[in-house]
């Protein structure tokens, strides 16, 4: 589904990261970890194709979700208003947003502003997004800051859901927070060896 | 995939702009104090006045525009909507054309529907009139297009408008010496079709050939 080879990226000259290859294939989770700083965001970013990588390369056969920092929640749209169109772009039926709200409990916040939601009530706003037009490859930067104890489990629900669908998961987190329940791989980022 | 960009992107853009009453009102009340300053500046001689009326209005509209480019992408690249727009798979260009589009119906339109009576106020004479709305017609939707592009390239930095200002003016200018060119041939009963018609020629040309580059720049600033 997924597949780098010798994947790093240049920042000011240096790689961020030492060569990163995975193979990501149907069904899996991986998980990306390391310290503060390590490149997980960048690396993500890097397999969503945001990024292009300084050497190596990315090869994808799937459509993608990406969840990162950056919600992609509009302030000035409601809830609904947000999904819909999501919906719309990825050529959906209108109903998905429906379900969508339920799934994540956002029911009863639909009319609701997004400025006016709270921190984790966003991040669910973003993560219905991933149910509107289920991709086979969801690129997952920190699924879980944010979030409450529910909430978390709801994000283990939904990727056990995404892997028993055929799909795969690509999660970072800065080690705090784990799939409890469910099988990973784990690619802990190195810091680039430097060869003089 | 199989979505479509444009409509939803458009009317969603649209909605924004509704939700944002204030911020669309700005630039056209920038555009009425600077014409309704000009007399009192100048001296009201109707002469004089009819005289720098192409001028004047295009100049306000030239910058109201520029006013209002600076936000164009800013949020949608501040709040991650961007991203989700470059990873949805969806074409950049279509990207490019539905903001422009819709960033036009709220800024440039308005310009163009109120300009008659900013040619009124400045006294410019009746066979310049038709002319002017047509140069503005012709012409806003290209000033957004060209200046699209220098906004797309410079979200990125902060305090992006004084840079973003030094880019678009140089392409400014032939589009203001067109379209003075033209009102001044038309009030003076000289044809202005040739002036009128690079207008719109420009237009065609940035129709085609800036979403390419808006695409390009977006995608940069993303790195």
């Amino acid at each position: 589904m997924l597949k780098t080879r010798d994947l790093t990226l240049d920042r000011l000259f240096e790689p961020v990261f030492a060569p990163v290859n995975l193979e990501v294939k149907a069904g899996e989770l991986w998980l990306l970890s390391g310290a503060n700083g390590r490149g997980k965001t960048t690396l993500i970013r890097l397999l969503a194709g945001l990024l292009t990588p300084s050497t190596g390369t990315v090869a994808l056969c799937s459509g993608v979700s990406y969840l990162g920092h950056q919600l992609g929640v509009k302030d000035d749209l409601t809830v609904a208003e947000n999904l819909r169109f999501y919906s719309a772009l990825a050529g959906t039926e209108p109903e998905t947003v429906g379900a969508a709200i339920e799934r994540l409990g956002l029911r009863g916040l639909e009319q609701q502003a997004a400025r006016t939601l709270s921190a984790g009530q966003r991040k669910r706003c973003a993560l219905a997004r991933l149910l509107l037009h289920p991709q086979p490859l969801w690129l997952l930067d920190e699924p879980y800051a944010n979030l409450d104890a529910d909430g978390i489990d709801q994000v283990d629900e939904l990727i056990r859901e995404q892997l028993a669908r055929g799909g795969a998961c690509v999660l970072s987190t800065h080690g705090a927070l784990r799939p409890a329940s469910l099988p990973y791989q784990e690619l802990a980022l190195q810091a680039p060896v430097y060869v003089p | 995939m199989s979505g479509r960009v444009l409509m939803p992107l458009l009317r969603r853009d649209l909605l924004l702009a509704f939700r944002r009453r204030a911020e669309l009102i700005q630039p056209l009340v920038f555009l009425l104090v600077v014409i309704s300053l000009f007399p009192l500046g100048v001296g009201p001689g109707p002469q004089l006045l009819a005289q720098i009326a192409v001028g004047v209005i295009w100049i306000a509209a030239l910058l109201a525009t520029v006013l209002t480019l600076e936000n164009l992408f800013r949020s949608d690249f501040e709040d991650g909507s961007l991203e989700q727009l470059v990873v949805s798979g969806q074409p950049m260009v279509k990207v490019a054309l539905a903001k422009v589009g819709a960033h036009w119906l709220v800024t440039g339109l308005p310009i163009v529907l109120l300009a008659p009576l900013l040619a009124l106020w400045m006294n410019l004479s009746a066979a310049g009139i038709p002319v002017l709305v047509m140069s503005l017609l012709l012409g806003t939707p290209t000033l957004a297009l060209l200046g699209a592009i220098a906004s797309a390239l410079t979200v990125s930095v902060r305090r992006g408008g004084q840079l973003l200002s030094l880019l678009v003016f140089p392409l400014y200018v032939p589009i203001l010496i067109l379209a003075s060119s033209a009102v001044g041939s038309a009030v003076d009963g000289l044809p202005y079709q040739g002036q009128l018609g690079l207008l719109g020629a420009g237009f065609i040309l940035a129709l085609t050939l800036a979403p390419w580059a808006i695409a390009a720049a977006l995608k940069l600033s993303l790195e």
